[in-house]
């Protein structure tokens, strides 16, 4: 790593190149299943392909947040207390970001094509997304201002950890509240999956590309964190040094 | 940990008591919008009187940012927590005595603005196992709003951009209470639902107010540390 970094300027290394191979690989075996292989649906048409991305965005919302939550423990607790949790929270955050927009837009198309209507307050698993969105829009507001490394740490290790409690708390409400949404079809409680078998392989070669997609974007997402960090630490160093190097009298012709 | 509790809140209480901010401007504010809210209905009374409830919780919502902000207020000026810190309090014990505080002023407020309400939108009354329902709603969802709002007040103090940060945050968690407590005092009431209703919902809600308060009993060490 230390030498791609210091003669290539960039994010890139060997190992993160063979995973973005690999996830660009597992978008082009997507494509062609999403598209090309896998039938339309006898009731839904075309529309049913929109599961394809749609399925793996959530997966990978939940996930991310998941990632998130999970680090944000980490860092609180004291034997584990380290910035590298704090900054992969972070970029997992950001990330979830990314397919909770993708899954929510996906989810409006399909509601658009098959109820007829963008938005339904009586969907459980749409509202608890959008609220997901939401809270973890104010996690990322939140890391966004600055303040000491380690304060804002711990103030984010805290925001994070309050959201991911809520997941369950609103999806449970939002549940209750009346529901409309197809009943879980993968994961049903006889596990006798009801779609055709082609569908469900399209679906799982959606999750694993999609979760190679994440784990590329983790990977560099932190690694750019990571020089961020450095600079904020060396950058007014650095400056003042570059500074006094210049020659006495330049300044002068500036101003 | 309870005598530090005792301690803040009767702290927190008596600085809120001697300003008078919470009686001459939360309430008026909470008030406003009840009235806002008749005008934005055409002051429709069949109307109002179904959407009570939610409207009442709301009020309730955009006044606990009010009161959050004023419970830490006090706090980040002068170094206040700087002195907190020093005096060797338990967090915990903060913790618990700033959220009882604002809890305290929630339910005050909550009370005022069920009068407000019943005299507005006039709702029909609730007979005696709707009264049991509609007080142990408000006593539970009013002290789970007090620990998420008490966690995000600690969490933001000394931010520069507190006022604008503190809705973002503190909204979008606090909408389960919103759901489970509009259904549970609609069940109350006997809008739309029957009085057995109400329970699942009450349940949720002690389930988000003994989450929230054991998060915050662990988190406030950290977050008082060094903020």
């Amino acid at each position: 790593m230390t030498a791609g970094t210091t003669t290539r300027p960039g994010t890139g290394t060997r190992g993160s190149r063979i995973l973005g191979v690999l996830a660009l690989a597992g978008l082009a075996w997507l494509v062609i299943f999403g598209f090309l292989l896998s039938p339309a649906d006898e009731v839904q048409g075309d529309s049913v392909r929109l599961m394809y991305v749609h399925v793996p965005s959530a997966w990978l919302a939940y996930l991310a947040f998941g990632v998130t939550a999970f680090c944000s423990l980490m860092y609180l607790w004291k034997r584990t207390r380290s910035l590298a949790w704090d900054r992969i929270a972070g970029c997992s955050a950001e990330i979830g970001l990314l397919f909770t927009g993708l899954a929510l837009v996906t989810g409006m198309t399909w509601g658009q094509v098959t109820w007829g209507h963008v938005w339904d307050w009586g969907d459980a698993r749409l509202v608890t997304t959008a609220l997901l969105f939401l809270l973890f829009v104010g996690y990322v507001a939140l890391r966004r201002l600055p303040a000491a490394p380690h304060v804002r740490a711990k103030r984010a290790a805290v925001a994070g950890i309050i959201a991911f409690l809520d997941v369950p708390l609103v999806h449970q409400s939002v549940e209750w509240f009346r529901t409309l949404h197809q009943s879980p079809t993968i994961l049903r409680k006889d596990l006798d999956p009801q779609i055709d078998g082609v569908m469900l392989f399209s679906v799982f070669v959606g999750v694993v590309a999609f979760t190679l997609v994440y784990v590329w974007l983790l990977v560099h997402r932190n690694r750019v964190a990571m020089m961020e960090a450095r600079l904020e630490a060396g950058g007014l160093e650095q400056a003042l040094a570059e500074r006094r190097g210049e020659p006495v009298g330049t300044a002068a012709v500036g101003s | 940990m309870l005598r530090t509790a005792l301690l803040v809140a009767g702290k927190d209480l008596r600085i809120e008591w001697r300003s008078k901010v919470g009686m001459v401007q939360v309430l008026p504010f909470a008030m406003a919008v009840l009235v806002l809210f008749a005008f934005a209905l055409d002051g429709n009374r069949s109307t109002l009187r179904d959407v009570t409830p939610g409207l009442a919780w709301i009020a309730m919502l955009l006044s606990l940012l009010l009161g959050v902000q004023r419970a830490f207020g006090p706090e980040t000026v002068d170094g206040a927590l700087d002195a907190l810190r020093l005096s060797g309090l338990e967090p915990a014990g903060v913790f618990l005595g700033k959220a009882a505080a604002l809890a305290a002023q929630l339910l005050a407020l909550g009370t005022l603005l069920g009068i407000g309400v019943a005299l507005f939108y006039g709702p029909d009354a609730p007979g005696v196992g709707g009264w049991v329902v509609l007080v142990t709603t408000v006593v539970v969802a009013t002290t789970g709003l007090a620990a998420v709002g008490t966690i995000y007040g600690a969490l933001s103090a000394g931010i520069r951009v507190r006022d604008t940060l503190l809705p973002i945050l503190v909204l979008p968690v606090v909408m389960p209470v919103l759901i489970a407590a509009t259904r549970a005092v609609e069940a109350s009431l006997g809008i739309r639902a029957e009085l057995t209703d109400a329970w699942p919902w009450v349940g949720l809600l002690a389930v988000f107010t003994l989450a929230y308060t054991a998060l915050g009993l662990l988190a406030f060490g950290p977050l008082l540390e060094e903020t």
